[in-house]
């Protein structure tokens, strides 16, 4: 039983895990941008969660309210002001140009929050849980992460597939030459991939600041995490970015229940077997 | 100005970085017109398209287009004032139906008689095959698809890159029948084509472009294959 409960734990935080690695998919599958901002703009939405509790009294759940607006704004902003004039043939600009502002992000939230750790209280959600048999329980708060997650990966499919911004994201992401002879203004479109993205972002990252401590040096440990997700499950693959998520959380909960210095080090070794193994990723196929 | 023509190109320079492609070239389009512009590979065609579609910036007042100047318009500026071009080697989005890539050629929602409807009228086998994957279709249906989706933006001028490119002579015969009845309802054209055939059976005016400048210019009846071939090759 134990190692039941070890599996379903791996899975539900594997939920937040896909949640990191959505947004990512979404960018590189769109605009072959590679954020290395990620992880910390994940942060940044925690932070953001966490004034708007402070500010308003809110819920962390109900800060989502808040939160998601305001990092989308974020990002539509970002890419129309910044990331758009690194956007070319070459990835190297905007890979240089994320790397700066992951710099940027976390020494402007050192400054403004100090280095302190912090945590947003969902009250008696925390510790609230469902039990499904002798010693296997499962929280509600993770469950209701990992329903967001698959929520979530269920309605980018369905938009990119079934409504028009959809077509035009996968059109983009085609063929930005020929997009622009349809009306379509690649730059809005960027910024409107990128708009999603932070709204998931803003998810995951109230999420993260509910589960665990945060402090401006949190992210980069996220962007692997999401970055590894996305390779386990296949680059561009919505589906596969779930699975990923879900393994990397079960393999890590396993290497943590064998020995808790495990846990990080068993995800890494996951993803390098799946770079050599099946580079393209499990689910490479499921968007073609 | 009622007399402006359609389109007015003059004296247009083109550049690809420290490359010069194009030297003073002119072109005039009336409303309803064809212009045929034709020359060997690397004669500049594809890039006075480009230009004309916004794909390449040019002097603003270098092309004029219903009288306003268009020159420095980005491309998705250039389709919203009317004009539509079918690229060469149809560049038909690959993740997207063959419907969803008529409905984005739509999606601007200008005014005018195109819609899905009237594209299926034209190609009926398009609609048999609205859901397949576009790079399923055969070569021909694929340019089918590539001039539908041109037509969906309702443009008052279609700009048609080598259409007859890598198609067998029966299906090009049966391609440029299509267009000769797309433009016969009104719709003006630039055709710039190697099948020199096609291109002067259905133009008004003919253009033949040499190393990026004009070489002949004049009405396409009036044009004889001994002028043609002169300035094709520069002899």
């Amino acid at each position: 039983m134990n190692w039941v409960n070890t599996i379903l734990q791996g899975v539900l935080v594997g939920g937040l895990y896909a949640m990191f690695a959505a947004g990512l998919s979404l960018i590189f599958g769109v605009m072959k941008l590679v954020n290395i901002a990620h992880g910390d703009l994940i942060v940044l939405a925690a932070y953001v969660a966490l004034m708007a509790t402070d500010a308003l009294g809110l819920n962390p759940i109900a800060s989502l309210i808040v939160v998601v607006p305001v990092m989308a704004g974020v990002g539509y902003a970002l890419q129309r002001g910044l990331l758009n004039r690194t956007m070319g043939d070459d990835i190297l600009p905007p890979l240089l140009v994320t790397f700066g502002l992951s710099v940027i992000l976390q020494n402007g939230l050192l400054e403004a929050f100090s280095a302190d750790s912090r945590r947003l209280q969902a009250g008696a959600l925390e510790t609230a849980s469902l039990q499904l048999a002798d010693g296997l329980s499962l929280g509600v708060l993770p469950l209701i992460q990992f329903g967001l997650a698959v929520a979530i990966i269920a309605g980018l499919h369905w938009m990119f597939y079934h409504t028009a911004i959809g077509r035009n994201f996968r059109a983009v992401s085609d063929d930005p030459r020929v997009a622009q002879l349809m009306g379509l203004n690649n730059r809005h479109v960027f910024a409107m991939a990128m708009a999603l993205s932070l709204a998931i972002v803003a998810v995951a990252g109230v999420f993260l600041a509910v589960r665990t401590n945060f402090d401006p040096a949190t992210g980069p440990a996220r962007l692997i995490f999401g970055f590894e997700a996305v390779i386990i499950g296949g680059l561009s693959s919505l589906w596969g970015t779930l699975l990923g998520g879900i393994l990397l959380g079960v393999v890590q909960a396993i290497g943590a229940e064998i020995d808790p210095g495990w846990q990080v080090l068993a995800g890494h070794v996951a993803f390098l077997a799946v770079l050599a193994f099946r580079p393209q990723g499990l689910l490479a196929r499921a968007r073609t | 100005m009622p007399d402006a023509p359609l389109l007015h190109v003059e004296k247009l320079d083109a550049h690809y970085g420290d490359f010069q492609a194009l030297f003073g070239v002119s072109l005039s389009v009336g409303a309803g017109q064809v212009a045929a512009v034709i020359g060997a590979n690397g004669a500049g065609k594809s890039t006075l398209l480009n230009s004309i579609a916004g794909l390449i910036a040019s002097r603003t007042d270098a092309i004029r287009f219903q009288g306003e100047p268009i020159g420095t318009l980005s491309a998705f500026r250039v389709v919203q004032r009317g004009i539509a071009l079918v690229p060469e080697g149809r560049r038909l989005f690959p993740s997207l139906s063959v419907e969803e890539n008529l409905q984005i050629g739509g999606q601007i929602r200008r005014p005018g008689p195109w819609n899905l409807k009237r594209v299926y009228e034209v190609f009926p086998v398009l609609e048999e095959r609205r859901h397949q994957a576009s790079m399923s279709l055969s070569g021909g249906q694929q340019q089918m698809v590539a001039i539908g989706r041109a037509l969906m933006s309702n443009p008052a001028l279609l700009l048609c890159d080598e259409i007859s490119f890598g198609l067998a002579p029966i299906v090009v015969r049966d391609i440029y029948a299509h267009l000769r009845a797309i433009v016969a309802q009104g719709t003006a054209a630039v055709i710039v084509e190697q099948d020199i055939g096609q291109a002067l059976a259905m133009a008004d005016r003919v253009t033949c472009l040499q190393e990026g400048r004009v070489a002949l210019e004049g009405r396409a009846g009036e044009v004889t294959r001994a002028d043609i071939s002169a300035a094709y090759f520069g002899v």
